[in-house]
């Protein structure tokens, strides 16, 4: 009798994924890497044969008291995230859950991090190694389950938010912290100007804050540590106590700004602006009636504006930012790359897939 | 030893003759300062790891980045390999020169730039030392995270180079996680900006890429670091212990019951008599061995935690626990740490510091491996520890006048260097490869890994310009270096051709 296995059962998917890589790269044939699906629209469509991960999953590494997990791309991050919970632990970059599909290889290939990334590090700060099939299908490791590893050139971290284009990320190893202990979250009613002041005195202090967003006349705050800091720093700041689920519901991008169904009555596109800290509001007119929200302390601004692509990149670079596009199908989602390093951009492409078979086109036309 | 360019194994250079080269370099680059002579190219014949000594065939010294990108241009128009040096303070080689090569020393660039207290950032050039960001910036209430024991004299530059660390590694990062953005000129000659000082850029994480590169990719004109609010308070705990193995496993009890220390540091009988006898930090001069536990942040949290791991110190077997008093006490706890080496130092004429990591839980057989070589190679090894993120310092103590006894430390310290790898380590956790570890890179890698590292290499320095014969090794190399360390009747590296 065959007991079929649940589809969350590990399984080691290895040689099918090598055998699909070296067949396309004989070919020459572009391969269009995909996980849950999740994050598909965050980059630009891949005209290409599917290449699924999901077969390749599980966690195989995990020990809480070496503060290190390791995973296979495939693997749901809400598995993960619950094997981490389990242990009181996490993942301290908060990567949005854009579905239940979504997987680690997607969270590292796209780059996304949530409302703590400007305390806690993005998702690059806690990768710590990878695996990764090369375009013949080889598998290479770069890094390791160690928290300091110099040896080589950084090639796991320069996977992350390359949006699979580089090469099949088949394993990662993260770095993962314990839960905080207390959190609480507080709304302030204040002006942008306040709120931007404010940050800007607390920054200096060593304040337990992981999470500061602005919108709708309102400072959205959360506190997280000890019981002593939090219970102090949430006395001193006053405010109202804020239901902690906002945070999820601002991580996972769920609220109105984001959402599907504003997409219909707002069918304007959804940027994300990321900006130097304290960059004051762009000076652009067209965007008086934006919908907005400034989180990541107003180094990460959500937008929904039908402004010209090249006048709102334009602004951003000009404040030191760049701009991109998150409305599914937007011909030019990134910022295009100054010339310089465009080059260079091309030129790691060619050595690291010179058939170009990962994800054509994915990030730039070019790459 | 590998000290010369060695063309078999290192790939070949084009020969150069000295004079023709500098006045090539003073007509492309005007009031470019070029040292030439024999007792000005002298003081920089070496960096941190002294063994190691080259005379540069030419060194410059450029105060603008016009001159740098001429010297650039010219030397890649000429094919003259150039090495880049900061401070000089780097202890893998990093820095070594080259005879048919230029040096290029950073060191003139050292301003600071610009504060910005507000977004917490501060633009520098390379040059400027690590602890004076620090120092500038304190009146702000800010500092710059990372601290290699070297802080008070490497610079910026380097640490981008090779990516340093220091001992609150653990909670606060390395230098790829405290930098916001950086300015590069390739060997090309032409300048970008990588990163910016927003908290992501567009495109590949190249600054992730050129973090500890070891100046093979480009040269690092700017830098903008992240800087960090100074904690409210610090406070030690010292515990020492009559059983090392009950000090690793300490480390591993303390991180689980949810602390992340600021920093977390174990040392070794030899190594606390070393710095007992050189500081009197007041180290227990009997146990086999100590754990220094920094817990930092906000009054009431710090209280806290202090009690928590004074439990699982207690827990753990420790046979005393001492909380530093005040400040001064908590001064000297650290001065003994910080001042391991030189103390070491005292107790041998030389000594060589290895720098692997590996998985904490790994530590005991480690430790128990490092003695066991240590007494096959009739050298004393003094163990000093970043025990929180793994990262070990074993101290290698020998005599370099006693013929063959620097060999002997090289192989011995090999050895340990592979027993890291092999435990799941790393063979460099933050002093970086350089030329040093040339060899070992092969132990940590297979082919297939170091021929990616070479397409990207070509990606950004086709002819192979910038440091050549570091970091990363040839296959050539790799064949040969494979064919004396048979490990476990197995050749590594089988698929390359043998000399």
């Amino acid at each position: 009798m065959s007991v079929t296995a649940p589809s969350m059962a590990p399984h080691d998917d290895l040689v099918n994924l090598a055998e699909r890589l070296q067949q396309a790269d004989r070919d020459g044939s572009a391969i269009r890497i995909e996980g849950g699906g999740t994050r598909y629209f965050t980059g630009r469509q891949v005209t290409g044969e599917v290449l699924s991960t999901r077969q390749h999953r599980g966690i195989t590494s995990y020990d809480p008291v070496e503060l290190i997990v390791s995973v296979r791309s495939g693997t749901l991050l809400q598995e993960l995230e619950a094997s981490l919970a389990e242990q009181g632990q996490m993942l301290p970059f908060e990567p949005p859950r854009l579905g239940e599909q979504g997987t680690i290889g997607g969270m590292v290939a796209s780059g996304l991090s949530g409302p703590r990334r400007p305390w806690a590090g993005a998702v690059r700060d806690f990768v710590l190694g990878m695996r990764v099939l090369d375009h013949q299908g080889r598998e290479q490791r770069f890094g390791g389950e160690v928290m300091k590893n110099v040896a080589g050139y950084d090639l796991s971290r320069l996977m992350v938010g390359a949006q699979g284009s580089l090469g099949l990320i088949t394993e990662v190893s993260l770095k993962v912290l314990p839960i905080a202990g207390t959190s609480r979250s507080l709304r302030l009613e204040m002006s942008r100007d306040q709120a931007m002041q404010k940050l800007s005195v607390w920054g200096r202090k060593p304040l337990p804050l992981s999470g500061a967003t602005w919108h709708d006349g309102a400072l959205h705050l959360r506190l997280e540590g000890g019981p002593g800091s939090v219970t102090d720093t949430a006395a001193m700041i006053g405010g109202d106590r804020l239901d902690d689920r906002y945070w999820q519901q601002l991580r996972d991008w769920q609220l109105p700004l984001f959402s599907r169904e504003s997409l219909h009555t707002d069918p304007r596109p959804l940027w994300r602006l990321s900006l130097p800290a304290q960059t004051p509001p762009l000076p652009l007119p067209e965007l008086e009636d934006a919908i907005q929200i400034d989180d990541w302390a107003g180094c990460q601004r959500w937008l929904r504006t039908d402004i010209d692509a090249t006048t709102l990149r334009e602004a951003c670079t000009r404040a030191g930012g760049h701009a991109t596009c998150f409305t599914p199908g937007h011909t030019t989602p990134f910022t295009p790359l100054a010339s310089a390093v465009a080059r260079y951009h091309r030129q790691l492409k060619q050595q690291l897939d010179p058939r170009g078979i990962f994800n054509p086109g994915r990030l730039y036309p070019d790459l | 030893m590998n000290i010369l360019h060695d063309a078999r194994l290192d790939g070949e250079l084009v020969q150069h003759d000295r004079a023709e080269v500098l006045a090539a370099l003073s007509r492309a680059a005007p009031g470019l300062t070029l040292l030439h002579r024999e007792e000005d190219l002298r003081p920089f014949e070496c960096d941190g790891l002294a063994a190691y000594r080259v005379l540069p065939m030419l060194v410059a010294l450029p105060e603008t980045l016009d001159q740098v990108e001429a010297l650039l241009r010219k030397c890649h128009e000429v094919r003259v390999p150039v090495v880049t040096r900061g401070a000089g303070t780097g202890l893998s080689g990093g820095a070594l020169p080259l005879e048919q090569g230029v040096l290029l020393v950073m060191s003139r660039f050292n301003r600071i730039l610009e504060i910005d207290a507000d977004a917490r950032i501060a633009r520098v050039q390379p040059g400027v030392r690590n602890l004076a960001i620090s120092e500038a910036v304190a009146p702000h209430g800010l500092y710059y995270a990372p601290d290699p024991s070297s802080q008070i004299a490497c610079s910026i530059g380097g640490n981008v180079a090779e990516n340093a660390g220091g001992v609150h590694c653990l909670k606060y990062g390395l230098t790829v996680h405290n930098v916001l953005s950086i300015d590069v000129m390739t060997i090309e000659g032409e300048r970008m900006t990588i990163g910016s000082s927003a908290l992501d850029s567009p495109g590949f994480d190249l600054l992730a890429l050129m973090m500890g590169s070891e100046g093979m990719l480009g040269v690092v004109t700017e830098v903008t670091v992240k800087l960090l609010p100074r904690p409210e308070t610090a406070k030690v705990l010292m515990a020492s212990f009559d059983d090392i193995e009950k000090a690793g496993s300490a480390v591993g009890a303390i991180i689980a019951a949810g602390i992340i220390p600021g920093g977390l540091e174990m040392m070794d009988n030899l190594a606390i008599r070393a710095a007992e006898d050189f500081i009197n930090a007041g180290y227990p001069v009997e146990a086999e061995a100590i754990l220094l536990c920094e817990l930092d942040g906000v009054e009431a949290d710090v209280q806290q935690d202090i009690d928590t791991v004074r439990g699982v110190l207690e827990t753990s077997g420790a046979t005393g626990i001492q909380l530093a008093r005040d400040e001064a006490e908590r001064a000297r706890f650290w001065a003994g740490r910080k001042n391991a080496f030189p103390a070491v130092g005292r107790m041998s004429p030389d000594y060589y510091c290895m720098d692997g990591t590996i998985p904490r839980r790994e530590l005991p057989r480690v430790l128990k491996g490092i003695s066991q070589l240590s007494e096959e190679y009739g050298l004393r090894v003094a163990n000093v520890f970043h025990a929180g993120d793994g990262n070990m310092h074993p101290l290698i103590l020998f005599d370099a006048n006693r013929e063959g006894e620097l060999a002997t430390a090289e192989a011995l310290g090999g050895k340990i260097l592979e027993l890291c790898v092999e435990a799941g380590g790393s063979i460099t956790g933050e002093h970086g490869v350089g030329r040093e570890k040339i060899n070992q890179m092969c132990a940590q890698f297979g082919s297939l890994e170091i021929t990616a590292f070479h397409a990207v290499k070509r990606a950004f320095d086709a002819h192979g310009l910038l440091n050549p014969g570091k970091n990363i090794p040839t296959l050539a190399r790799c064949a040969e270096f494979g064919a004396m360390h048979v490990h476990n009747n197995e050749l590594p590296h089988p698929e390359l051709p043998r000399f």
